[in-house]
């Protein structure tokens, strides 16, 4: 049934439609607000579950798949072409939208954490109208990131999720919101340009194709995802061959290495990390929700579905470095988590290390360490979801995150502490949570190609349990400082989605195959072009 | 000579209409007593802008019509010195459409302490506008540098108008001097290229470069192309010769800042065009190296007022120097697809150019109406002027973030569209630098054009009072947003018709 209707639209644009809806409704009813964005919040979160039920690996995703010809734009050839039979010459815009193994948990991921984040607003008390106007914009951006097959679809929806992340913090966020704000901005501006300008060059060689008609020749360029991928690996494509759109060497590996660098930017590579700093620990804690659980994963993803399906041989050559950068990830950012004194710094550092294991896991470039990947980005998605969550709730209650402040909150908050706990443990790999699993696929698919860096990257493991139980266990026990004596358990409201997210974080780490079941098929085509006898 | 015969007056239907408003105007501006509102002379510059828009638009219909008939589309008037093309139709259509906005969102926002004599602006934008359509009509250097100095002189008048402002005042004078110095090099220019070819029309020059002049004359040809170019770079305040912008467009009362930005600029895009793609295209000659220096020229001319544009407004803070200065760096983009040169590939991107400037049009001229409402209440034209705009004045604050996210390129905008298209072909020719410079200072515009978004969304202004928009202002404000998320999600019957009407060989390559 959920065939027959454009359900992948449906899932991206109901929040768009949520968003319009909110902009006309009364300033001040707050209430009905809030209502109606968890309503167009949800309804995503509830197709994208049924989509998940009803996907079944061994056929794809190509019943889903949707394509229009969203704009066709005439290219002038009245001076050359027009005389040699070419009848018509056209730049296409498609509008596709499709669905595999590898977006499919990062779909439901985005309706998970936004869903979350959408009950964690309760905390938001200014602007509401204008804030959940933008959340909802928001997740029409990142569902249609992981839902596009059209680059210049995807660049569209990536930008979309630029500008209501702009104003989410830098409105609400702490102090050093708008410094946080504009880094964020110019930081991911730049990397969207370098991602551009990969595409652009995609677009003008590997997208070209001809089709001979009735009339004479058609040529035309194409972002469509599927174009690009068939011509890049026919040998006698037009952007393979020495033509006009010859994709040479050198240009091949300028669009690689700027692809890795926008992504890089997004995931973050260290060095390309500090904007990113900022961000976790000025903005609002729901937007860092989606920041750290769904936006970092565009990084992720990205570098999966144009670094290595498009490019394989080219990350084939790199993945040394991709390997070395991810350890360098892991390392840097277990070994300054350790030294923080501000709980969101930990979790911000912490958050380096874990897409250091996600890099590891692209590195390898075999269907464990790829699966590693996207679970890692899955697991990561949830369990810094559920932190933030945690500290958007103390925050409420005690103003300060800062380890050294903070105390003995387990006498006080025993729930809450217990949630901590279990984030904890999920976050430094205890098995039986979701993280652990997500680092064991990586660091398998790695070991076979790269045991010693493989070996260094699980060094990092070692300070994640130093961090994680040094910060949490100096909140929970010790003294508690007297001003926080009279801190209330958190309400309901605050209560279901650390519920949720926890319980998801033992499904998945108990029974991961409800997971790696739906990627299974995922990497088959790309697995298959790589040359034969590499890899593990 | 061939000499203007009764029935071709038809033919200038839309120059003769301007004149004919502007001297009606004049004279009743001179007749009426002094208690009637000058906002009548407004709204009379804004029928005659109309009425001459209709006749183009008539104009590009019946060229259609001899187009399917197997009739060239075009007629030449005068020896050819005249041209009604779809080319020039359609810019002169961007001319009026603009102008009439323009003069649309000053009514009833000029003060009369500043402009004593409101007729006098209306009825001098008129004038203007027909020195631009000359312009973009012209198919001799004669005409064209007619059609020049009429647009020049009169902006002249118009930046000055300000009489009591010392700021306006050294505005004009430096336009002037400015002004003066790049018609002297066009000029200049222009002289040596009839000394080469012996013709001041732009086919015979076109033909005789092409048939061997370059050849003997080569340094002739490379000084009469780089003087031309020197005196275009000066009026369109391409880096390095935009130093005077800023200045100018401080001082000029804003719908005069505003029209400097897109109509001037325009027209003179329109010459730079005309000369460039009916001489300096050698293609068939062995003489190709020149004709690659001229648009590697040009290539960099683009590049450094990118640069520079951008790099130069990152640290103002006065809105209409920011502006200027954004238009020294679109003025490089609107540059890129001449200098792309004509290849067997991608035989023009002047759809690719006029899409970004009809785009360019409506975020420049709705961003200068949205600071006509804003510095009518406070009385200042510095950023700050917008600080808690989202609280004094909501719709106004969402539009003008509309018209920033096409400033500065993002989707679904006529900007980011049009910065995709000019990209696309950048790319498509292998010229990445320039490609990667413009994504470079796109990034960079970012953080000037957000400015505005900060203040308007996250800084408390003075006061809570709501800015009260006048309905004329308001409609081009909100019809430049519109347009702008139009061009950004439908962006194809643009391009399709611009494509089905203009033709390289036909409005250029033909006599």
């Amino acid at each position: 049934m959920l065939e027959d209707l454009p359900i992948l639209s449906i899932i991206a644009f109901l929040p768009l439609l949520g968003a319009l809806v909110t902009l006309f409704l009364p300033q001040g009813g707050s209430r009905i607000i809030r209502f109606t964005a968890l309503v167009f919040t949800f309804a995503p979160l509830l197709l994208a579950i049924a989509l998940y039920i009803s996907y079944e690996p061994a056929v794809g995703g190509g019943a889903f798949a949707e394509k229009l010809t969203w704009l066709s734009i005439p290219l002038n050839m009245d001076a050359g072409l027009s005389n040699n039979g070419v009848t018509s010459y056209r730049l296409l815009f498609d509008y596709r939208m499709g669905i595999d193994g590898i977006s499919l948990p990062l779909v439901l991921l985005t309706g998970v954490v936004s869903s979350m984040a959408a009950l964690a607003s309760v905390h938001i008390r200014k602007r509401r109208k204008l804030y959940y106007f933008l959340f909802l914009l928001l997740q029409t951006g990142m569902y249609g990131v992981f839902l596009a097959r059209d680059l210049t679809l995807f660049f569209i929806f990536f930008e979309l999720t630029l500008i209501p992340m702009f104003f989410l913090i830098g409105i609400w966020g702490y102090f050093g919101r708008e410094q946080a704000a504009n880094r964020f901005l110019v930081y991911n501006g730049l990397g969207s340009a370098f991602m551009l300008l990969a595409f652009l060059i995609l677009i003008a060689t590997a997208g070209f194709s001809t089709a001979p008609s009735a009339t004479g020749m058609q040529l035309t360029f194409s972002g469509s995802y599927e174009v690009l991928f068939a011509n890049l690996s026919d040998p006698n494509a037009a952007a393979n061959l020495n033509s006009a759109m010859h994709l040479s060497d050198p240009l091949k590996w300028s669009a690689f290495v700027l692809l890795i660098v926008a992504f890089g930017i997004k995931l973050p590579i260290f060095p390309l990390h500090t904007w990113m700093l900022k961000v976790h620990a000025e903005a609002a804690p729901p937007v860092v929700m989606i920041h750290s659980g769904i936006l970092l994963k565009m990084g992720a993803y990205g570098l999966i579905r144009f670094g290595a399906f498009l490019f394989p041989d080219q990350l084939d050559s790199w993945a040394p470095v991709l390997a070395t950068l991810g350890v360098v990830n892991i390392l840097y950012g277990a070994i300054l988590a350790c030294a923080q004194k501000e709980f969101k710094l930990v979790l911000a550092y912490s958050s380096i290390s874990h897409m250091g294991i996600v890099l590891l896991g692209v590195a390898s470039l075999n269907e464990t360490g790829l699966e590693g990947a996207v679970f890692q980005s899955v697991s990561h998605g949830l369990i810094s979801a559920l932190l933030f969550l945690i500290v958007g709730s103390l925050y409420e209650r005690t103003e300060t995150t800062r380890i050294d402040e903070l105390g003995g909150l387990a006498r006080v908050l025993p729930f809450t502490s217990g949630i901590l706990l279990t984030a904890g443990l999920a976050s430094l790999g205890l098995p039986g949570l979701s993280g652990f699993v997500g680092e064991l696929l990586s660091f398998m698919g790695l070991f076979d190609a790269y045991p010693w860096l493989t070996a260094a990257g699980v060094l990092g493991l070692l300070f994640a349990a130093v961090y994680v139980l040094r910060s949490v266990l100096s909140m929970t026990y010790g003294g508690l400082p007297d001003r926080f004596a009279a801190v209330r358990e958190v309400r309901f409201v605050e209560a279901l989605p650390m519920i949720v997210l926890t319980a998801l974080i033992v499904l998945i780490g108990v029974y991961p195959s409800i997971m790696t079941d739906i990627m299974s098929h995922g990497f088959d085509g790309m697995i298959k072009l790589l040359q034969p006898g590499h890899g593990g | 000579m061939q000499t203007l015969t009764w029935s071709e007056t038809w033919y200038l239907a839309p120059e003769i209409v301007l004149a004919a408003f502007t001297l009606v105007l004049a004279i009743a501006d001179l007749v009426l007593p002094g208690r009637i509102n000058r906002d009548l002379i407004g709204w009379g510059a804004v029928l005659g802008l109309l009425t001459a828009g209709v006749f183009v638009g008539w104009h590009i219909h019946d060229l259609g019509v001899w187009d399917s008939a197997g009739r060239d589309p075009y007629y030449n008037l005068l020896d050819g010195s005249y041209r009604v093309d779809d080319f020039g139709n359609l810019l002169k259509l961007v001319f009026l459409g603009a102008a009439a906005l323009i003069v649309l969102a000053s009514l009833g926002t000029l003060k009369k302490e500043e402009i004593p004599i409101k007729g006098e602006f209306y009825y001098l934008v008129l004038p203007a506008v027909l020195g631009a359509m000359v312009m973009a009509s012209s198919g001799d250097l004669i005409t064209l540098f007619v059609g020049m100095e009429l647009l020049s002189i009169t902006s002249y008048v118009l930046v000055g108008i300000r009489k009591s402002s010392g700021l306006s005042g050294e505005a004009a004078f430096k336009y002037v001097v400015t002004g003066g110095t790049a018609s002297a090099f066009v000029l200049y220019g222009m002289s040596f290229l009839y000394g080469v070819t012996g013709s001041t029309r732009l086919f015979d020059i076109g033909q005789a470069l092409q048939s061997g002049a370059v050849g003997d004359y080569k340094a002739m040809v490379y000084a009469a192309f780089f003087l031309i170019i020197v005196g275009f770079a000066l009026k369109l305040a391409l880096a390095p010769f935009h130093a005077w912008a800023p200045d100018v467009y401080q001082g000029a009362p804003t719908p005069v800042t505003s029209f400097l930005g897109v109509v001037a600029k325009g027209a003179a895009f329109a010459m730079l065009y005309r000369i460039f793609m009916n001489s300096a295209l050698f293609a068939v000659s062995d003489n190709a190296q020149v004709r690659d220096d001229l648009y590697l020229a040009l290539a960099v001319l683009a590049a450094a007022a990118m640069i520079v544009g951008t790099v130069g407004a990152l640290r103002q803070q006065n809105v209409k120097r920011l502006l200027a200065l954004s238009g020294v760096a679109n003025a490089g983009i609107l540059l890129i697809p001449l200098t792309l040169d004509v290849t067997n590939l991608h035989s023009s991107l002047f759809s690719e150019f006029f899409y970004y400037l009809l785009a360019y049009v409506f975020m420049n001229v709705g961003a200068f109406a949205v600071l006509t409402a804003v510095s009518r209440e406070s009385g200042s034209e510095e950023l700050s002027a917008f600080a808690g705009l989202y609280h004094r004045a909501p719709w106004t604050a969402g539009a003008m973030t509309v018209l920033v996210c096409s400033l500065a390129g993002l989707p679904v905008t006529g900007g980011f569209f049009g910065k995709l298209f000019i990209l696309f072909g950048a790319v498509q020719n292998k010229v990445i630098w320039l490609a990667a410079i413009l994504l470079a200072t796109t990034v960079t515009s970012y953080y000037v054009y957000f400015k505005f978004i900060r203040q308007m969304y996250m800084r408390g202004g003075e006061s809570e009072k709501q800015v009260r928009v006048p309905p004329a202002v308001g409609f081009v404000i909100w019809l430049s947003a519109l347009a702008s998320v139009a061009l950004g999600v439908l962006p194809k019957p643009i391009l399709e018709w611009v494509n089905d009407l203009f033709s390289v060989t036909k409005d250029f390559l033909a006599p």
